[in-house]
């Protein structure tokens, strides 16, 4: 049990900050890059991405371990984990533009980005490729969650700071993002060799 | 930032302090409490430690000086700052890198052309960089030339010798063969102590004499310069967690002064993470900035994949130091709660 329960807090903890799908794999940057201009639109992003990763890795671990192996059709493994996640993005599309109006025209174009976004969908495809249970699916889920809205709060509050600062006009904006994750991901390759799973 | 004469400054309502702080004495009152580790170095290491050291100096200051040549902005190098970088740089590369077979002495200028222009000027110059200049410099040294800067030299007999053997630190034999053997290579515990304290060791030109590193620390310290509260909490952070988890096996047997003398702990904790600029600027948010230090650097040490782990762990909480600064601010007196702010907007 509690050797299980290691296991589970290994995962969150390599997906988070270990091997952070932002900084030391680079995927998921459209949104990332695209939210991290404020911190009201990285937190709101950073919880509905959350939300959005767990109940998709819930739903591909059922529908892959319970339809696509027994009838062997695993091979068809993406398009149906596209299909599931992007089900699930337009029903969030739906439910904020009824709760959080204001935050849903913040998020723009991105909240329905989420669907196509590298890392939602990577996570059922790991899951899925390193045989997880389905706890384990929701810890690797939660993790990358996790990780990612840390990325993007550590991002927003960084280029907030530089609102004020006098950066060279050629680099003003995205280039200047693109400098800031790269130094971000060297720092972060002190992690490298921590945890290997 | 350049001084302003009197008439020029805006005046606000009273009271005031008058005071001589200008940035440039601040840069240079550092630079002469980071004398003694680097003449420690200098004399350990031979004149090879000197010509890396005046060689990452020059490279920063012409580096700047270019820089804001070519985009036109006045020039700020007396104030400093270029040279204090390029110093804090020269003292954190190994002095093996001055050979010419294989030639590795174009490293420590690339490095600070790194950590001036992409990691300073092109955030806008001094006072808005994110991470510390020097580490980036030397982190981006180490990921692009993983081989040339671990190559360490051991203390030379003889001080202009050009040729060293090559040896371990005392942190990488730490981790390859555990403390027995560390004790082992320098004769007893407090050979290695001593060994350790006054730099007679492997390791980067600045970092080995901790008690130099200490001298000029304490007069820091004094001078009002830092404050007490990062490197304590650095410190005092690793040291705990040194003794708790350190030791083979049982818990609370690891030795927290090997852990606390040797690498770059103690130039990372009084120079390198009370950075002004790079760490937070508000007490509470200083002390959990050192603690995110010294925790970062001993996971890296005990379970990582390098052996020393303070300039990795000191740019990781870096990332973090603006969102401390945000989260431990204090509300403005008489200020309305954000969140009805919010609404009234609306």
């Amino acid at each position: 049990m509690s050797n299980e329960f290691i296991k589970l807090f290994e995962l969150i903890l390599s997906a988070s900050l270990i091997n952070n799908f932002v900084f030391t794999r680079f995927l998921g940057l459209c949104i990332f890059f695209g939210v991290s201009k404020k911190m009201e639109t990285a937190v709101g992003m950073s919880i509905t991405f959350t939300a959005v990763m767990m109940i998709s890795a819930a739903m591909s671990w059922v529908i892959f371990n319970f339809i696509m192996v027994p009838l062997d059709i695993t091979f068809l493994k993406i398009i149906v984990f596209i299909g599931i996640i992007a089900g699930l993005v337009q029903a969030s599309d739906t439910i904020m533009r009824k709760i959080t109006p204001g935050l849903y025209y913040k998020l723009g174009i991105y909240l329905a980005l989420i669907s196509t976004n590298c890392i939602i969908l990577a996570v059922p495809l790991v899951n899925a490729g390193e045989k997880y249970s389905l706890l384990e699916s929701l810890a690797f889920a939660f993790g990358s969650g996790i990780g990612f809205a840390l990325a993007l709060i550590i991002m927003a509050s960084i280029r907030e700071k530089l609102e004020l600062a006098d950066v060279p006009a050629p680099f003003k904006g995205l280039p200047m993002a693109f400098i800031v994750t790269g130094l971000i991901a060297l720092a972060f390759t002190g992690f490298s060799g921590l945890i290997t799973l | 930032m350049s001084v302003k004469k009197e008439h020029e400054l805006i005046v606000s309502v009273s009271p005031h302090v008058r005071s001589e702080e200008t940035t440039s004495r601040i840069m240079w009152t550092v630079s002469l409490a980071l004398l003694p580790a680097a003449l420690a170095g200098i004399y350990f290491f031979g004149l090879k430690a000197l010509f890396i050291t005046a060689l990452c100096i020059v490279s920063s200051v012409v580096s700047e000086r270019f820089y804001l040549k070519i985009v036109g902005k006045k020039s700020v190098v007396g104030d400093g700052s270029a040279f204090l970088t390029g110093l804090l740089l020269g003292m954190n590369m190994p002095a093996s890198l001055w050979s010419f077979s294989p030639f590795t002495a174009h490293v420590p200028v690339i490095a600070s052309f790194v950590a001036i222009v992409i990691t300073k000027q092109l955030f806008g110059g001094l006072g808005f960089n994110v991470f510390n200049p020097a580490l980036i410099g030397r982190a981006f040294a180490l990921i692009s030339w993983p081989k040339a800067m671990t190559i360490w030299n051991e203390p030379a007999a003889a001080f202009l010798a050009m040729d060293a053997k090559t040896t371990a630190t005392p942190l990488g034999i730490l981790k390859e063969e555990g403390v027995t053997r560390l004790i082992e290579v320098f004769g007893d515990k407090i050979n290695l102590y001593t060994h350790l304290l006054t730099g007679n060791r492997a390791g980067s030109i600045g970092e080995t004499s901790a008690v130099a590193i200490l001298i000029g620390g304490l007069f820091l310290l004094y001078r009002g310069y830092i404050t007490w509260h990062i490197p304590v909490s650095f410190l005092g952070t690793a040291a705990v967690i040194a003794w708790v988890f350190g030791g083979k096996g049982a818990l609370f047997t690891g030795d927290p002064i090997v852990h606390l003398i040797s690498g770059g702990m103690m130039l990372g904790a009084w120079f390198m993470a009370t950075d002004y600029v790079t760490s937070p600027s508000i007490r509470k948010g200083q002390i959990i900035f050192g603690i995110g230090c010294g925790f970062l650097t001993m996971l890296i040490r005990l379970k990582g994949g390098y052996p020393e782990g303070v300039m990795f762990a000191i740019l990781i909480m870096n990332c973090f130091a603006p969102l401390i600064d945000r989260g431990v601010r204090s509300r403005v007196f008489g200020a309305v709660k954000q969140v009805k702010a919010k609404e009234n907007r609306k």
